[in-house]
């Protein structure tokens, strides 16, 4: 079978690089996904039809470029579910994301004595920010730990967040093991001690539907590049108030109401927090990306990279040695499948694979605190998307037996 | 395209990673030093015994991928006895024959020209490296002061 199963064909002829690769099997999505031909062409137009500075001028065509840019954020609000458009702010992604929290909310709101909670699961871009505030402020930091089944030990957080919490950050979807997080109970346990609940969006917007005023979270943080759109944009949604009560995270153009010698007043959202020249190219790709998923319903992206990881787990588990790290089962993870083959390096594993065309993530994911925690210093991770079918898996599980072979792999 | 991977993992280094020589801890080391790669988690610490200047003594210890733990093994095999200088004039040859930039040399490596297949795998040069830039650090030839060296 190789045909996508969830009512949709088979999506590779319309991304360009997969489809001029007939031989490729690619399996990195959650490092950066492919671009369907639609995000491209996108791009292109823009630069054809629509390009200056927006903001700036007061002729037609930096008219027109400031429609596209706000047009698309306005396309990008919608799918993830905010209804006020000027709450979302780009970045370059969930990294400047959460660094933009971390320093313009965290060094006004997290002061001597606070408390900031993160998670076990957390990639290194919502971890390294919260950790260096509490140092820089001399707030307590905390981890919330994982149960034995690899969830998240809500139990634990509920302990952790404590009345001098004044935030969670966590992350929707893990990266490293495609554990799907609880954001409703999560933010309710920040809520009841009046903290804030910061979600690291990265792993989870390319692959469920996120309803951001439904979730009822403070801020949601998402990259571009990793849900079809182009590398360099991304952004943050953020509950109005917090925005307003925030100072900017840069300063210069564009962001300023009046600058006098002495002091300066700002411009309103989302201007406030995007300073200088913005991205018009990477926000009007992402929002054709956006148009590409909408197309194919983000019901039915879920449903196939279920239907993938299902298959996927069934057939790596009956390699043997081949060891599945993070929940058990194909409902608990997003399309992500980390794990480690006997005594084989990943990194080994990786280069055996990549010349079978197989692309996999062999290391430690930007998660050391988890991968310590796991005792293991790195693994191999296949991660899904919408182009990816059963056939690919066929061929990872046919190219990790090649490498058990070669390497006649201790498996006790 | 298995012919790469034949040339890359011969048997010679999947028997360096499987059964590595000179894998202890040194005592009475004269110098020792650190190679890290922060990517992968590779980190190796290499120890010498100089005996002015003559390496009387080598050894390594640490976990890492097969191509960095073989060539770790292989290199302590070839430069015990050697002097720092021609240890140096070692480095220098497997490192142009790992590049890919000075493949003549690999006749003159002895077993450690095993790993001219990583030349076809430039992602994989930091990972055979590794264990020579942590020597090379021991003995203060690479420039810096005795400490981890990184490969990333």
């Amino acid at each position: 079978m190789s045909v996508g199963s969830a009512g949709f064909g088979d999506l590779r002829p319309d991304f360009p690089l997969l489809a001029a690769s007939p031989g490729l099997v690619y399996l990195d999505s959650a490092a950066t996904s492919q671009k369907p031909r639609s995000v491209l062409d996108a791009i292109c137009a823009y630069y054809e039809t629509a390009n200056a500075n927006p903001h700036r001028g007061a002729y037609k065509l930096s008219g027109a470029a400031t429609d596209a840019y706000h047009g698309a954020r306005a396309t990008i609000a919608r799918f993830l579910g905010a209804a006020d458009p000027d709450t979302l702010i780009f970045t370059r992604g969930t990294t400047e994301s959460m660094n933009l929290l971390a320093t313009a909310w965290g060094r006004s709101h997290v002061h001597r004595g606070d408390r900031i909670v993160v998670t076990r699961l957390e990639h290194h871009a919502n971890f390294v920010p919260w950790q260096q505030l509490a140092r820089a402020v001399g707030a307590e930091f905390r981890i919330c730990e994982l149960d034995e089944a690899g969830q998240l030990d809500i139990d634990q957080l509920r302990a952790l967040v404590t009345a001098n919490t004044k935030v969670v950050a966590f992350g929707h979807v893990s990266n490293a093991l495609g554990t799907i997080n609880d954001v409703r109970t999560i933010v309710k346990i920040a809520h009841a001690v009046g903290a804030v609940a910061f979600c690291d969006g990265a792993q989870g917007a390319p692959h469920l539907r996120v309803g951001f005023d439904a979730l009822d979270v403070d801020a949601y943080a998402f990259s571009g590049h990793k849900m079809l759109g182009p590398m360099g944009i991304g952004g943050v949604i953020v509950r109005r108030k917090l925005l307003e009560a925030m100072p900017p995270y840069q300063y210069g153009g564009d962001m300023i109401e009046f600058v006098f010698d002495g002091d300066s007043t700002y411009n309103t959202l989302p201007h406030k927090f995007e300073a200088g020249t913005p991205n018009v190219e990477g926000a009007v790709g992402l929002a054709a990306a956006v148009k590409y998923l909408d197309a194919v319903g983000m019901d039915v992206v879920r449903t196939h990279e279920m239907e993938l990881s299902r298959y996927a787990l069934a057939r790596l588990r009956e390699i043997e040695g081949l060891v599945v790290q993070g929940p058990a089962t194909a409902e608990q993870r997003s399309g992500v499948v980390s794990f480690t083959l006997g005594d084989i390096h990943p990194h080994d594993l990786s280069t055996m694979l990549d010349v079978d065309g197989v692309c996999v993530r062999a290391g430690h994911h930007c998660a050391q605190p988890l991968m310590r925690a796991l005792k293991v210093t790195s693994t191999v991770r296949a991660s899904f998307y919408v182009y990816n079918t059963t056939a690919d898996i066929d061929a990872l599980a046919a190219s990790l037996r090649k490498a058990k072979d070669r390497f006649g792999a201790h498996v006790g | 395209m298995s012919a790469e991977l034949d040339e890359l993992y011969q048997s010679i280094i999947l028997d360096h990673n499987r059964r590595p020589r000179n894998f202890r801890v040194m005592d009475n080391a004269s110098v020792h030093a650190d190679g890290v790669n922060p990517l992968c988690g590779d980190q190796f610490t290499v120890w010498l015994q100089l005996d002015g200047e003559q390496i009387s003594d080598v050894s390594f210890q640490g976990s890492g991928c097969a191509i960095s733990k073989a060539s770790a093994s292989l290199m302590t095999a070839a430069i015990k006895g050697k002097t720092k200088a021609e240890a140096e004039q070692l480095f220098e040859k497997f490192h142009g024959v790992v590049t890919g930039k000075h493949p003549e040399g690999a006749e003159s490596l002895g077993s450690m020209k095993a790993l001219g297949g990583v030349s076809r795998f430039p992602l994989r040069v930091k990972c055979a490296s590794l264990a020579w830039h942590a020597m090379r650090a021991a003995l203060g030839q690479d420039g810096t002061p005795p400490a981890p060296v990184s490969t990333e």
